[in-house]
């Protein structure tokens, strides 16, 4: 499809803050649009990041079944609206050609239309909401033949730490993935809930202390996506988002390479200052992350991040040394 | 001596609300002064304060909710402003106070504006439609009134002492525990909702022992009003879900009081269970507030079509599924905490369903107006205006029913818009159209018509462009609760949602100035026959407002709508049913058993959230000791006597002969 910008200089040191989301070049023709035109009288420039601007499998078929059921609500929605309407206007007091039937109150038939219609539309929708929920389940391989992509999340007040454990690198505040190649998160939580969610991949799923939640996404092709926390957390929630940088896979390999050949090591005794409350922390990544990290994090052997490290809404720690 | 309070809980180092408060303070001053000086404090403290007729209570019920909605719409407005600003800068609310205001929005308008509100129309109403003189426990209906009050109380105190809950109208742990919400801000939100969610439960109890055993002669279940009839849902639910809450609640206060670990991080605890638990709660709370309003609908819709509901059984059915349905869906409200396909399918399926029960309601509705000659006075206005507006909420709800969709979407803006939607559109809407529709049985004179119109149209069209906005954010990808945003495709809608609250502003003044101006010219809108709507049940056949007894003889019913068969005869026959026998009324006895009880729960609740134990012990005592004090009362009733019914009763009849009189050659009232 449309070229992309993939950045080839993704090194995973301090980007300069790419406004997110805003970034992304139009994409091709897409079913979704249609809604999008239905919703926005406005003309819609900076959709980019929009739900049905979707560049993954995931995000793609969920919001289809999205529109999927709103078209299956909308043919009895738009004639109950229009009669509501209609039926308020016509018999108006003032109209004298209406009818009054000042004694009306019941039809057997019409009940049985009452009750019938939204019976049938949700017996309907209801077999979408079967199929989509197994289909789209956040747990479920993407393919069954390609090996996924393993990737740790962390969110940590107030951060992301992504563990790339086959590779033994780290990154905070950045995801970098190969486009077109399955990923498999495992998810959780250093202290208080938070949800991972990158709109344009799809499928958002919470990360909770003491547990590991599982999810599987996949860019289609190579761009920059926004990234953030859905779940309120703390005076830090409006800072945790994060860029997805989905790459070419020759681009993603180099990009491992490098990362792996500078920056500091993450074992635990460098993960418990990573812990501490910050707000607004640059991305950047570590070379070496202990194997076993994220499941010390996951069962809580690493006792789970505290709170406040000083008074109120203080914000006295900085993870990352200055330069 | 003092625990934890310190002058520093008083916020002199933040401007915003300490000019708040400053303001707030002021204006309780300069109310209670002038209710001093002027002479009023006897009136209102033996008319209102003490009083336990079923009528006052739903008043200051109303009255209550009308305040908190203020504050909570004021709240709002903070919201909207600080997200208009904070496009790539930080606004003019820091976060540790951007958190509290969003947090005191959701509490105040759920706890302290629309649960006071349904809960004052039911006072108001289910005594009156079901033909009797009181609720079955009137002084514990008092007490629970100012129980909620306390909790009001005690959540706009958090704006002068301390500090309100940073973590959302829910609380979800572990970021309610203390550990990373170390200040007395939880403790507000806890104690407010515990005391004044006792309240709710005796309500809930008062109203379906009302409802089951003290109805008038004749009243059986299927002659009930719609109205009742969800009345006794919610407060049916209301004893099943409260219960959850203030479990919930204490276990959260255990945790965070005594050291437990029901939800924390360590110990073993399981955050999940407080989600399920809290909305165990939460799901049937929003049916509690939306069925009374479906209620307000079905009385209104009929009265003002000019002819009876549509599918009366039908209506009845719908209620009580949604009752029971609304009990097996509160897993929607976490989708996306990874519980799977099964368990995620069957939740959305069980949500889909509660939308049969509310279809059959919206076509039994408009049926209703099929046929009918309809006069749009602004409580049709509303009915309408929900309508159409509640079709698209529920739309939209049953998009974040599908788990898939929800998986987009959850804890967006378009879910906020979505339970806006639904929550303004059915519970602010109906509140609006039943309190203009009671409002001249409540105090003799109608709402002035233009005014009431005015507030509908702004508040309807504000409405549309401050969620419609909302629902695109969310689309883009917008999450709530941000205290600013970086990603520019966002702020065109942040600022039309902005431009929408404004017009809500002017729909919110045009309601103060309709009071106002309703007040002003009262003799103009004096109601005299106390039926100015043309009404079909039986609160139309009482005087406006009501005689403390409500009905000189208790009225026998023999249909649906007993007053409409009343009033048919009288036309038929141009006279009034032959004047009854009128024996002596006993009415229960004014009581300041609640607001007492109140106070002390209030220095309770204050002194929990502050650590003063030995005050604790003062007002655990304190209301104890009133409870006994009144247990052990000699006198529980006064006796009105026969003649002083008569001669009400007869005033009454007067005004409806001449009425006859007047209306001598209209087949139809007018």
């Amino acid at each position: 499809m449309a070229a992309q910008e993939a950045r080839s200089g993704v090194d995973g040191s301090t980007h300069p803050e790419s406004p997110p989301g805003a970034s992304s070049p139009p994409a091709g023709p897409r079913r979704m649009r249609r809604l999008l035109a239905m919703l926005a009288p406005l003309p819609l420039a900076g959709c980019a990041g929009s739900i049905f601007d979707a560049k993954g499998p995931v995000g793609a078929a969920a919001g289809l079944i999205m529109i999927n059921s709103v078209e299956i609500m909308l043919v009895i929605v738009v004639p109950t609206i229009i009669a509501i309407l209609a039926f308020a206007w016509w018999f108006r007091s003032g109209n004298k050609r209406a009818v009054y039937l000042p004694e009306w109150a019941y039809s057997g038939r019409l009940e049985l239309i009452v009750w019938a219609i939204p019976i049938m539309v949700i017996i309907f929708l209801g077999g979408v909401i079967w199929i989509g929920a197994h289909d789209l389940d956040p747990r479920r391989p993407l393919s069954p033949l390609q090996k996924p992509l393993e990737v740790q999340v962390v969110s940590l007040d107030w951060k992301w730490l992504f563990i790339y454990p086959e590779e033994g690198i780290a990154s905070v505040n950045d995801l970098v993935l190969p486009a077109g190649v399955p990923v498999h998160f495992s998810l959780t939580s250093a202290s208080v809930m938070n949800a991972f969610f990158v709109p344009q991949l799809g499928s958002m799923i919470a990360t909770m202390n003491g547990m590991v939640t599982q999810l599987n996404l996949e860019a289609s092709h190579p761009g920059q996506f926004y990234g953030q926390s859905t779940q309120f957390s703390g005076d830090g929630f409006s800072d945790m988002n994060f860029t997805v940088h989905a790459l070419p896979p020759s681009q993603f390999a180099r990009w491992v390479t490098q990362v792996q050949q500078r920056g500091p090591d993450l074992d635990p005794a460098a993960y418990r200052t990573l812990q501490k409350q910050s707000l607004n922390v640059h991305p950047y990544t570590y070379r070496y992350v202990d194997p076993g990290l994220f499941s010390l994090i996951a069962t809580r052997r690493i006792p789970p991040g505290g709170g406040y490290e000083t008074g109120r809404g203080g914000i006295s720690v900085h993870p990352r040394p200055e330069k | 001596m003092l625990g934890k309070l310190t002058l520093q809980a008083i916020p002199f180092d933040q401007p915003i609300p300490f000019i708040a408060a400053l303001v707030v303070i002021s204006i309780v001053t300069a109310v209670l002064f002038w209710v001093v000086v002027r002479g009023h404090l006897p009136y209102l403290w033996h008319e209102w304060i003490t009083s336990v007729d079923h009528k006052r209570i739903g008043v200051m019920y109303i009255s209550l909710g009308m305040v908190m909605l203020l504050r909570g719409f004021i709240d709002a407005v903070m919201m909207r402003s600080q997200q208009a600003l904070a496009f790539r800068a930080p606004g003019y609310l820091p976060p540790e106070h951007y958190n509290q205001v969003f947090s005191a929005h959701g509490t105040i308008m759920i706890f302290f504006a629309a649960m006071p509100l349904v809960i004052g129309l039911m006072n108001f109403v289910v005594p009156l439609q079901l033909g009797v003189r009181d609720v079955a426990f009137p002084t514990l209906n008092s007490t629970s009134f100012w129980l909620t009050a306390t909790g009001a109380l005690l959540v706009n105190l958090s704006l002068i002492v301390g500090e309100f809950a940073r973590t959302g109208w829910l609380v979800y742990p572990p970021l309610s525990e203390l550990r990373y919400s170390p200040g007395v801000g939880v403790d507000y939100y806890l104690w407010a909702v515990q005391i004044s969610g006792v309240g709710t439960l005796l309500t809930g109890i008062n109203f379906v022992t009302t409802i089951l055993k003290v109805r008038a002669p004749g009243m059986s279940y299927l002659r009930m009003p719609v109205f009742t009839w969800t009345a006794l849902a919610a407060s049916l639910l209301i004893i099943a879900a409260f219960p959850v809450l203030t479990a919930t609640l204490g276990m959260l206060i255990l945790d965070r009081y005594l050291g437990f670990h029901f939800f924390t991080n360590t110990g073993g605890g399981n955050m999940m269970m407080f989600i399920n638990l809290i909305w165990a709660w939460g799901h049937p709370e929003v049916y509690i507030l939306v069925l009374p309003c479906f209620g307000v609908f079905s009385e209104v819709v009929p009265t003002f079509s000019g002819k009876p509901l549509f599918g009366y059984r039908s209506m009845v059915a719908a209620t009580m599924f949604i009752c029971i349905v609304s009990f097996m869906v509160w897993l929607h409200h976490f989708f996306t905490m990874g519980a799977g396909g099964n368990v995620n399918a069957v939740f959305g399926i069980a949500t889909s369903i509660i939308a049969v029960g509310t279809g059959v309601k919206i076509y039994n509705w408009l049926f209703t107006m099929y046929g009918g000659r309809i006069n749009f006075a602004t409580p049709m206005l509303w009915a309408v205006g929900f309508m159409v507006t509640f079709v698209i909420g529920g739309m939209t709800g049953v998009m974040l029913a599908v788990p898939p969709a929800d998986f987009l979407v959850h804890n967006s803006l378009f879910l906020v818009a979505h339970f806006h939607n639904v929550i303004i559109a059915g519970v602010l809407f109906g509140v609006f159209a039943g309190v203009t529709y009671w409002f001249p049985k409540a105090f003799g004179f109608r709402l002035q018509e233009g005014w009431g119109k005015a507030a509908f149209w702004f508040t309807l069209v504000g409405f549309y462009v401050t969620f419609v906005p909302l629902y695109v954010a969310g689309l883009l990808g917008m999450t709530r609760r941000l205290q600013h945003y970086e990603v520019a495709a966002w702020r065109p809608w942040v600022l039309a949602a902005s431009f929408g609250i404004i017009i809500l502003f002017i729909g919110m003044v045009c309601q103060l100035v309709q009071i106002v101006v309703s007040i002003r010219r009262r003799e103009q809108l004096r109601d005299v026959m106390g039926d100015p709507w043309n009404g079909r049940s039986l609160e139309w056949a009482t005087t406006s407002p009501p005689p403390v007894f409500n009905f000189a003889v208790l009225p026998n019913v023999q249909g649906e709508e007993p007053y409409w068969e009343i009033k048919r005869r009288a036309i038929e026959t141009q006279q009034l049913s032959p004047e009854p026998h009128y024996e002596a009324i006993e009415m229960p006895r004014n009581s300041p058993t609640g607001v007492i009880t109140a106070f002390f729960c209030t220095i309770t609740g204050f002194s929990l959230i502050w650590h003063i134990w030995w005050l604790v012990i003062v007002g655990l005592v304190g209301a104890y000791g009133v409870f006994v004090w009144f247990a052990w009362r000699d006198v529980e009733e006064y006796v009105i006597p026969a003649e002083e019914v008569a001669r009400l009763d007869r005033e009454r009849r007067a005004a409806r002969e001449k009425w006859l009189a007047e209306h001598v050659r209209v087949s139809e009232p007018a």
